[in-house]
C-alpha cells in the first residue's frame, strides 16, 4: 500500500506543458527515489504535490485526495518539504527559521540538535551567512521538527562538498527509519545506498517505476533512462 | 457573419466614420444632437482620440507587459510643448506640432532609459514619480509659461482657419479619426514585426527572452518611446480639439483613466483598447451630464451622492470589470460562446496560493 | 540658523507623515506584491472620519484621531477581505482593483462633503508654537514626529517579537516557502493590511492637524511621495522606509526654501525628490536596502 500516489499529474506553466501524465507511488516505509535527467520534471512533480504550482490529476496521500488543497493544508496533513533551493530565509536567524516551521505543540528540537549540533551553536546566526551544507541542515531540520508522515527532499546534496553529502545521506537514512522519504536525487551512488524503490521521469512522464537497486544494477536500463553509466555515478556516497 | 464581412468590417466602419459629419442621423440616448452636429462630432472626436491614446498605451501594458503609471506625462508634453511653441516661439501649427511630438519622444527616451533600470512594480512606481513631477511643474506655472491651474489657450493666429470655429468641427473630427487610424496602424505594424514578437516574449516571460541572447532593455525602451511618441501626437490632437492646454492632462488621474480604458476594453487585443477608450470617454461625458441634471438633483442623498460623481461610478465599474470580466469587453463574445457551449468546462485547476 | 531649525522641524514633520503612509505600503507590497493604490484613499478615509468625529461628533481631538484610525483600519481590512483576497491568483488584477478603489473612494468623499478643503479643528494645546534654538516651530510638527516614532517602535516590536511578525518577515523574503511550512499566509496578509490601514489613517487624522484642513485628494497626493519612499527604502523594510521618509521630507523642505529664479519656489522641493529618486536608481537600481524585486 502506497502512502502517496500520483496519477496522471499534469502541469502547465506560462503556456508550457511541463508535466504530461506523471505516475508515482511512494512506499509507506523507507526511501523512494525520484530520478531523471535535468529538466525531466522532478522538481515540478514535487512542487505539484505540495500545491506550489497549478496542477491537474489525482494526488492521494494516506487515502485522502489532496489534489485541490492549498500548500499549507498539504503540509498540515503531515508532509515536510525541503525544496531544491533549500528555501532558507536568509535574513532570519537559524532559530527563527526553525521556529517558523513549528507545528506540533512539542517540536522535536532534541532530535534536530542531536543530528545537527552545529545548528544549536549557530542558532542566532542569520541563515544567509551559513554555508550551503549548513543551510541544507536547516532545511532538513525544519522537516524533522514535526511528527511528519512523509518527508520530501528535493536534491538535498546538490552543490555540497563530498564530506557534507555523506553527512546529509546519513541523516536521511536515519530519518527514513522512522518516516518515509521521497528523495529527488542526481547522486546515484547515494540513491543506491539508501533508496528502496524508485521512479524515473523523462520528458514530463513516468518512464519507469521499480526497485532502485535493480535499476541501477542494470547498466543498459540505467543508461537508457538516466543517461549515465552507473559506474560514472558521482562520488560522495561512494567515498565512505 | 460571412467571411468577407468579417474581414472588411474595419474598413466599412472607417468609411462610415469618415462620412459621419455629412449625416443628420439622430441617435437619441447616445448623443444629444444628430450625428453630424458640431456637439456630437466634438464628443465622437474625443472618443476616437482616447480610443487612439488607449491603443498606444496598450503597446506598453498589453503588448510588452509594462505597467506604466506615467503615460499622461508624454501626452501632456505633446500638448503643452505644441501650445507653448505657438505661443512663445511664434511657430505655426505644423512645426509646433512636430516640435511638441518630438519633445514627447525625447522625454520618453530619456525617462524611459532611467525608469526601465528597475523592473516589475518598481518601474511602475518610478514612472508615476516622474509623471507626478511633470504634473507639479505644470501646476506651479514656472515663469508664467504653463498658466498654472488655468492652463493656456491655443493662439488662434497660428492655427489654420479651417481648424478654428464651431463650423469647422468636422475638420477636427477628421484629424482625430486620422490620429486613431495612425495609432492603430503603428501598433498593428510594430506588434507584427520581429520586434513585436520580442515584446510578446517579454510580456510572457522576460527571462526566456534573455536566455535567447536578447537584451530586453532595448526592446522595452523602444516600446516606451514609440508609445510616448504616440501619446505626444495625441496631445497635439487634444490641443486642437479642446482649444488649449489644461493641467488635468498631466495628472495621475489621466494615466489611471487610460489604464481603466485599456482594461475595460481588453488589454493586449487589437480592438479592445479602442473600444474601452471610446466607451469610457462617452460614459464619462454622459455621466457628467447626468450628474448635473435635475433628475439626479432631486434624488435622495443615498442615490444622488454616488450618481453625482462620475469618477465614483467609473472606479466602481472598473473594479467590477476586473472581477467579472477578466480580459475586458473584447473577450466577452468568446466568454459568452464558451458559456453556451455545453460541458466544455476546463478541468478544475488548483491554483497555488502564495506563489505567483 | 532659526530658518534652518524651522525647515528641519517641518521637514521631519512631513517625513513623519510620509512614514505613516509608506510603512504600511511597504509591508503590504513586500509581503504580497500588491502595490496598493487605494492606500492614499485609506488616509483620506481616516482624515474625514476624524474630522467628522471632531466636528459633527463633538469628540475631543485624541478621541477623534482614534476614531479615524479605527475607521481607516476597518476599511483596509474590508478592502483586503472583499477585493484583494479573491484575486490572489491574478496579481496584476489586484493592483488594478486597488486603482479602481483609489479612484472611487475620494470621489465618494467628494460627493458627500464637497471638493473644498474642510478646516480641521485644532485643539488649543497643539495649535501653539514652541521656541527651539531661536526658531518658532508649530507644535503639530512634534506631534507627527512623536506619532511616527511610536508607530516605528511598535512595528519593530511586532516584527521582532511576535510569531506573526516572524511570518511577515519570512513572507517578504519568500512567500511560497512560508506556505510550504504549513502556515496560512493569508492571515498575515489581512494583518498587514490592518496595520497599513491603521498607520495610514492615523497619518490622515494627523495630516488634518498638520495642514489645518482635510480635502478628498490629500491622500492621493501624499501617496506618490510614499511610493518614492518605498522605492528608496526598499520594499518590506520598515526601517528603510523610516530613513527614506526623513530624507525625502528634509530634501523637500530645504529645496523648497532655496528658490530658483524662473521656477516657482514651491515646485522645486517636489521636483528634487524625483531627481533624488532618479539618481538613486541609476546608482543602486535595487533601492537602498537592495530588496526591490
Amino acid at each position: 500500500m502506497s502512502l502517496l500516489t500520483v496519477r496522471d499529474l499534469r502541469v502547465v506553466i506560462d503556456g508550457l506543458h511541463i508535466l504530461h501524465g506523471v505516475e508515482l507511488d511512494v512506499a509507506a516505509t523507507g526511501v523512494t527515489a525520484l530520478l531523471g535527467r535535468n529538466g525531466a520534471g522532478k522538481t515540478t512533480t514535487v512542487k505539484a504535490v505540495m500545491g506550489l504550482v497549478p496542477r491537474t490529476g489525482a494526488i492521494t496521500f494516506d487515502g485522502a485526495d489532496i489534489t485541490g488543497l492549498p500548500t499549507h493544508r498539504v503540509v498540515r496533513r503531515g508532509i515536510g518539504y525541503a525544496p531544491e533551493d533549500r528555501g532558507v530565509f536568509a535574513h532570519l536567524s537559524v532559530a527563527e527559521n526553525l521556529r517558523l516551521a513549528e507545528r506540533d505543540p512539542n517540536p522535536a528540537y532534541d532530535l534536530v540538535f542531536e543530528l545537527f549540533p552545529e545548528l544549536k551553536q549557530r542558532h542566532r546566526q542569520p541563515a544567509g551567512t551559513l554555508s550551503g551544507g549548513q543551510q541544507q541542515m536547516v532545511a532538513i531540520a525544519r522537516t524533522l521538527l514535526n511528527g511528519n508522515r512523509l518527508v520530501i527532499a528535493d536534491e538535498p546534496t546538490k552543490g555540497l562538498a563530498p564530506k557534507i553529502v555523506t553527512e546529509v545521506a546519513d541523516v536521511l537514512a536515519r530519518a527514513a527509519a522512522s518516516v518515509p522519504v521521497l528523495l529527488v536525487e542526481q547522486n546515484l551512488a547515494l540513491v543506491r545506498r539508501i533508496a528502496g524503490r524508485c521512479a524515473v521521469l523523462a520528458d514530463g512522464r513516468t518512464a519507469h517505476q521499480g526497485d532502485a537497486g535493480a535499476l541501477l544494477a542494470d547498466a543498459d536500463a540505467a543508461r537508457r533512462l538516466l543517461g549515465v553509466g552507473t559506474h560514472h555515478a558521482t562520488p560522495g556516497g561512494d567515498s565512505r | 457573419m460571412t467571411a468577407p464581412l468579417k474581414r472588411w468590417w474595419p474598413l466599412a466602419l472607417l468609411l462610415a466614420l469618415t462620412a459621419a459629419p455629412y449625416s443628420a442621423l439622430p441617435l437619441p440616448g447616445l448623443l444629444d444632437g444628430p450625428l453630424g452636429s458640431p456637439g456630437s462630432l466634438q464628443l465622437i472626436a474625443l472618443c476616437l482620440l482616447y480610443g487612439g491614446l488607449a491603443t498606444g498605451y496598450d503597446l506598453l501594458l498589453g503588448r510588452t507587459g509594462l505597467l506604466s503609471f506615467g503615460h499622461a506625462l508624454y501626452f501632456a508634453t505633446g500638448l503643452y510643448a505644441t501650445d507653448l511653441a505657438m505661443l512663445d516661439l511664434d511657430l505655426d501649427l505644423v512645426p509646433a506640432a512636430v516640435f511638441g511630438t518630438a519633445c514627447s519622444t525625447v522625454l520618453a527616451l530619456a525617462l524611459g532609459s532611467v525608469s526601465l533600470r528597475v523592473t516589475g512594480i518598481g518601474f511602475s512606481m518610478v514612472t508615476l514619480a516622474f509623471a507626478q513631477a511633470g504634473a507639479i511643474l505644470v501646476q506651479r506655472n514656472p515663469g508664467g509659461r504653463t498658466g498654472g491651474e488655468e492652463g493656456r489657450s491655443a493662439p488662434a493666429q497660428h492655427l489654420p482657419d479651417a481648424l478654428v470655429g464651431i463650423q469647422n468641427t468636422a475638420n477636427l473630427y477628421w484629424i482625430a479619426l486620422a490620429y486613431l487610424v495612425l495609432t492603430l496602424a503603428v501598433v498593428h505594424w510594430t506588434t507584427s514585426s520581429p520586434t513585436g514578437r520580442v515584446w510578446a516574449g517579454i510580456r510572457e516571460n522576460e527571462r526566456r527572452v534573455e536566455v535567447l541572447g536578447l537584451r530586453p532593455y532595448g526592446f522595452k525602451l523602444l516600446a516606451f518611446t514609440v508609445s510616448g511618441t504616440l501619446a505626444g501626437a495625441g496631445g497635439v490632437v487634444h490641443l486642437l480639439l479642446t482649444g488649449g492646454a489644461t493641467p488635468q492632462a498631466a495628472g495621475s488621474d489621466a494615466t489611471l483613466a487610460l489604464l481603466v480604458m485599456v482594461v475595460l476594453g481588453g488589454s493586449g487585443t487589437r480592438w479592445g483598447p479602442l473600444l474601452g477608450g471610446v466607451l469610457y470617454t462617452w460614459a464619462a461625458h454622459r455621466l457628467g451630464d447626468l450628474a448635473n441634471s435635475a433628475t439626479v438633483a432631486d434624488l435622495p442623498p443615498v442615490l444622488r451622492v454616488p450618481l453625482s460623481q462620475p469618477l465614483f461610478l467609473l472606479g466602481t465599474l472598473f473594479v467590477a470589470v476586473v472581477y467579472l470580466l477578466p480580459g475586458g469587453l473584447a473577450k466577452l463574445p468568446a466568454r459568452l460562446r464558451a458559456g453556451r457551449a455545453p460541458a466544455a468546462a476546463a478541468p478544475a485547476t488548483a491554483l497555488p496560493e502564495g506563489a505567483a | 540658523m532659526s530658518t534652518v531649525v524651522l525647515l528641519a522641524c517641518t521637514g521631519l514633520g512631513l517625513g513623519a507623515l510620509y512614514f505613516l503612509v509608506a510603512s504600511g505600503l511597504s509591508l503590504v507590497f513586500g509581503l504580497m506584491d500588491v502595490l496598493n493604490f487605494a492606500h492614499g484613499a485609506l488616509l483620506s478615509v481616516g482624515a474625514y472620519a476624524a474630522w467628522w468625529a471632531a466636528t459633527d461628533g463633538h469628540l475631543g481631538f485624541w478621541l477623534a484621531v482614534a476614531f479615524g484610525t479605527v475607521v481607516g483600519t476597518a476599511a483596509s481590512v474590508l478592502l483586503e477581505l472583499v477585493l484583494i483576497r479573491p484575486l490572489y491568483a491574478r496579481p496584476r488584477d489586484q493592483i488594478l482593483a486597488t486603482v479602481g478603489v483609489g479612484l472611487a473612494l475620494p470621489a465618494l468623499l467628494m460627493g458627500i462633503w464637497g471638493s473644498d478643503a474642510r478646516p480641521f479643528p485644532q485643539p488649543a494645546a497643539l495649535s501653539g508654537t514652541v521656541d527651539l534654538l531661536g526658531a518658532t516651530v508649530p507644535v503639530n510638527r512634534f506631534v507627527l514626529v512623536a506619532a511616527a516614532l511610536a508607530v516605528l517602535l511598535l512595528l519593530r516590536l511586532f516584527l521582532a517579537r511576535t510569531r506573526y511578525g516572524l511570518i511577515v518577515r519570512a513572507g517578504v523574503e519568500d512567500r511560497a516557502m512560508v506556505t510550504a511550512l504549513g502556515i496560512d499566509v493569508r492571515r498575515a496578509f489581512t494583518l498587514v493590511f490592518a496595520i497599513g490601514g491603521a498607520a495610514a489613517s492615523l497619518g490622515g487624522a494627523l495630516a488634518g492637524l498638520y495642514f489645518g484642513s482635510v480635502n478628498p485628494s490629500q491622500g492621493t497626493g501624499l501617496l506618490v511621495f510614499a511610493f518614492v519612499v518605498v522605492v528608496m527604502g526598499g520594499t518590506g523594510s520598515v526601517t528603510g522606509a523610516a530613513v527614506a521618509s526623513v530624507g525625502v521630507g528634509l530634501v523637500q523642505q530645504f529645496a523648497n526654501y532655496a528658490a530658483v529664479p524662473g521656477l516657482g519656489a514651491a515646485g522645486l522641493g517636489d521636483l528634487s525628490v524625483v531627481v533624488l529618486l532618479a539618481v538613486l536608481l541609476l546608482v543602486k537600481p535595487r533601492g537602498l536596502t537592495g530588496r526591490l524585486a
